[in-house]
């Protein structure tokens, strides 16, 4: 590990040739936002890409939470040309649309690549990141994967158009089950949006160890760029693993091997092995980022610095190595034997240690601090409230003897949305709210941003916390239809999706509001409680910063 | 924060490559679907799309080394492209994984299915010979790796026509390996797509064989680059992540070799 110990010994006589790039010499509008080599440009391209994804993925789950209002069928034969099985293929459809879009096309380049972007670099006082134009390909192939995605709406799957497969594509319904090209179409979405992650994970990684400013020991850096650098070695290790898996798809499906097909010899729970081996580490590439950020935003909004920071620090590392050996929990039901459900209840079962230290340092955080509740911390606040709720059915959820009961039941979608939708999501609000005088230079509107976060909040709890209830009772994940018993709790939660929905309205309006009218932010709107470095520039930075080093004590 | 760079690292010009790229690849998607589902001009759009990648690519490697002799390439930005290296390479290890994961999930729990018998390799299978063409072609590779560090001393020592000898040596050798591999796949005793043994044989073994060839074009590039006397004995990453590329494509190997062919085939009748 070496620092970087840049001082005037290792410059390098060429000024000449990199004369043009004075700190806020900005290119012309195609170089700058198509051929894009600036960390923070990139970031905002991200951020943008996120933003519609979001809006689409969004969208799709208001048709889902439409069509489960009440039951029977309500809207989708209307699209089906009347037809009930069209109408359950293309519920599929929407279910793996909803899950792949919103996994692979928002909280990840949302966190990793725009935030992970914007303020990894600054944060460990470099210039940019350590392979500037790699970045700009990272960003451009999500955008090529995520219009096969769309594109494959269109074009036959299985009983109709779009590939109905889940975003697990388990097989044989990803195999036999669904021949159409749309499957294909998905398949190749999800190779080009992985290599776009594996290279951005290398970039990370590289930038993270060897471009810290002077002085910024491991042990000294912020916790957002430690939980980036956990991020990035999970998403480096499980990625080629997935990338192996659907390409077995791929060739089961059109070139007659027989890896998933049992006929053939082959197994289909090699499928859901592979698959978890990289969708275990995945789910928590969609949490660490949050908890970096989280970590920053209740000690600035404490004023005091985040408790027990080693601890803090080497949790999530902890998280990102147990989080490779835990995987077969989410295949409870294949039938393995009882000592292997054993050893992967008890591994997860782990887990909570780690997660625990965190939420109790947050806590710890807090306690005896100044507390100011404006919009950042007030999602802070959320997120550490949901993610233990979901937390702690997680817990339930490791008990392989209990899973066999609730498995692919509305308990595990409250339990991973409660992570997810409300954990992530709510991160990433937070840091939007955080960030976002910094990134824009102009302060967002506190009304606004409380109003989005009370009836967002409000939204999102009445859609969840039912479907605890419908879970236990029975109500099967992945069906359009459900029988009358549970109709009153799916009525309340689609209730609580037109709140959240309305909960949005705020955030879009803050958003124009704050970049039109918005009150000029200073370099560190946040006060004393603010420490990192990119509180030490001005709002919104310089195109490239720190063309000086600084040095840390 | 105004003025001129004051720090070792390499802020980069705005460039087309990474959008081009991009494109090309969704294009190769696009036409590879269209192809495998026999939609008309399917092939076309594919090998399009496939050429505008190798134009990116070649584009793009062309910048990187005219940065490098422009001195861009300063010893912590060498530092950064070691750990891209290292980097990918620990990607590709686990993407190697998922395909001994396959061929042991296979093999330690054969299927009783009638294809399969409950027996590895599947009843009544015909195996290749480990200790014929497989042998050897460990040799081979095992002996690509020595002429491949040969080549490395003597570029370290200034000898560069030490350098070319040993390039020569490894890509003939590399070549050699190919070779024999496509003769074996031809003569092969089973069909690529008859069960789990021969899907998983060829897949990962192909795509053990697909590595070889880009590692050979790899070295190939250093050939024509140390012709053009590029690398110095101080500076010449290019050559050090080509050797490195071949010594990963050499260690997979080993583990094929032993798993798949010696080990994964054992017991049954020899072709």
């Amino acid at each position: 590990m070496t620092d970087t110990t840049a001082n005037a010994s290792h410059f390098h006589a060429h000024d000449a040739h990199d004369a043009h790039h004075d700190a806020d010499h900005k290119p012309s509008f195609f170089a700058r936002w198509f051929m894009s080599t600036n960390h923070k440009d990139i970031g905002t391209l991200y951020l943008i890409f996120a933003i519609i994804a979001g809006i689409i993925g969004g969208t799709i789950s208001g048709i889902m939470r439409a069509e489960l209002a009440a039951p029977g069928l309500q809207i989708l034969p209307n699209w089906a040309g009347g037809s009930v099985d069209q109408a359950a293929y293309l519920w599929n459809v929407l279910i793996t649309a909803h899950g792949l879009i919103m996994v692979f096309f928002m909280v990840m380049p949302a966190m990793i690549g725009g935030f992970g972007n914007w303020f990894v670099p600054i944060m460990i006082g470099a210039p940019d990141m350590a392979f500037p134009r790699m970045n700009n390909i990272s960003f451009w192939l999500i955008v090529p994967a995520f219009l096969l995605l769309l594109g494959s709406a269109f074009v036959p799957g299985g009983l109709g158009n779009g590939a109905g497969i889940g975003w697990t594509a388990y097989a044989p319904l990803s195999t036999s089950g669904s021949s159409g090209p749309a499957v294909d179409l998905a398949i190749f979405s999800l190779h080009l949006a992985g290599a776009s992650s594996i290279l951005g994970a290398i970039n990370f990684i590289t930038t993270i160890f060897n471009m810290r400013a002077p002085g910024m020991t491991l042990h000294k850096m912020p916790l957002f760029v430690w939980s980036v650098l956990v991020t990035a070695f999970l998403l480096l290790l499980s990625l080629p693993v997935l990338a192996g898996a659907i390409t077995m798809l791929l060739t089961d499906r059109n070139f007659g091997t027989h890896f998933f097909d049992a006929s053939g010899g082959g197994d289909p729970i090699l499928y859901q092995h592979l698959f978890w081996f990289f969708g275990h580490p995945e789910v928590y590439i969609m949490i660490l980022p949050g908890f970096g950020m989280i970590s920053h935003i209740v000690a600035t909004f404490s004023r005091k610095p985040v408790f027990g920071y080693l601890g803090m620090a080497y949790a999530m590392v902890a998280i990102g190595v147990i989080g490779f050996v835990v995987w077969a929990h989410h295949m409870f039901t294949v039938g393995m034997d009882v000592n292997t459900k054993m050893y992967f209840t008890a591994a997860t079962m782990v887990i909570a240690v780690p997660t625990g230290i965190k939420i109790f340092s947050w806590i710890a955080t807090m306690w005896g601090g100044s507390i100011s509740f404006q919009t950042p911390m007030m999602w802070a606040i959320g997120f550490i409230f949901m993610f233990t709720v979901g937390g702690v059915t997680g817990v339930v959820l490791a008990n392989g003897g209990i899973d066999n009961n609730v498995h692919d039941t509305y308990y595990v979608v409250a339990h991973f949305h409660y992570v997810l939708s409300l954990g992530a999501v709510f991160a990433l609000f937070a840091a939007w709210y955080y960030w976002f005088p910094k990134m824009f230079g102009k302060m967002y509107s506190e009304v606004l941003g409380q109003l989005h976060f009370w009836i967002f909040f409000i939204g999102v709890n009445i859609m969840f916390f039912p479907m605890h209830f419908l879970g236990m009772q029975g109500m099967q994940r992945r069906v359009p239809d459900y029988t009358d018993a549970y109709a009153e709790w799916n009525h309340v939660a689609s209730l609580g999706y037109v709140i959240m929905a309305i909960g949005l309205i705020p955030f879009f309006i803050n958003i124009f509001y704050s970049l039109l009218a918005g009150r000029r932010a200073e370099g560190n709107p946040w006060g004393e409680g603010a420490t990192t470095l990119e509180w030490t520039l001005s709002s919104p930075p310089p195109f490239h910063q720190f063309e000086t080093l600084p040095k840390i004590d | 924060m105004a003025g001129a760079k004051n720090h070792p690292y390499h802020i980069l010009p705005p460039s087309i490559w990474p959008f081009m790229g991009s494109f090309s690849a969704m294009a190769m998607a696009v036409g590879g679907v269209m192809w495998m589902h026999d939609y008309a001009f399917g092939g076309y759009v594919f090998f399009a799309g496939l050429l505008a990648v190798l134009f990116t690519m070649f584009s793009w490697w062309v910048d990187v080394i005219r940065e490098a002799h422009a001195g861009d390439h300063t010893p912590i930005v060498q530092l950064h492209l070691r750990y891209g290296m290292i980097l990918f390479i620990a990607s590709e290890v686990m993407f190697f994984v998922a395909w001994f994961w396959a061929w042991f999930n296979a093999s330690l729990f054969p299927s009783a299915v009638e294809s399969i018998g409950g027996v590895w390799p599947p009843h009544g299978m015909k195996v290749m010979d480990p200790f014929g063409l497989p042998l050897l072609n460990t040799l081979i590779l095992l002996c690509s790796g020595t002429t491949v560090t040969w080549a490395h001393h003597a570029l370290i020592h200034g000898d560069r026509d030490g350098l070319k000898k040993g390039l020569w040596a490894t890509i003939g050798l590399g070549l050699l390996f190919s070779s024999i591999q496509a003769y074996e796949y031809w003569h092969a005793p089973f069909g690529f797509s008859e069960n789990i043994y021969t899907s998983a044989f060829f897949m990962a073994t192909g795509f053990h064989g697909f590595h070889v060839l880009v590692g050979t074009i790899f070295l190939i590039v250093c050939l024509i680059r140390a012709y053009k006397g590029h690398f110095t004995a101080r500076q010449h990453f290019g050559f050090e992540a080509a050797a490195w590329y071949w010594h990963f494509v050499d260690v997979v190997w080993l583990f094929l070799f032993i798993c798949i062919y010696v080990w994964g085939g054992w017991g049954a009748e020899i072709h």
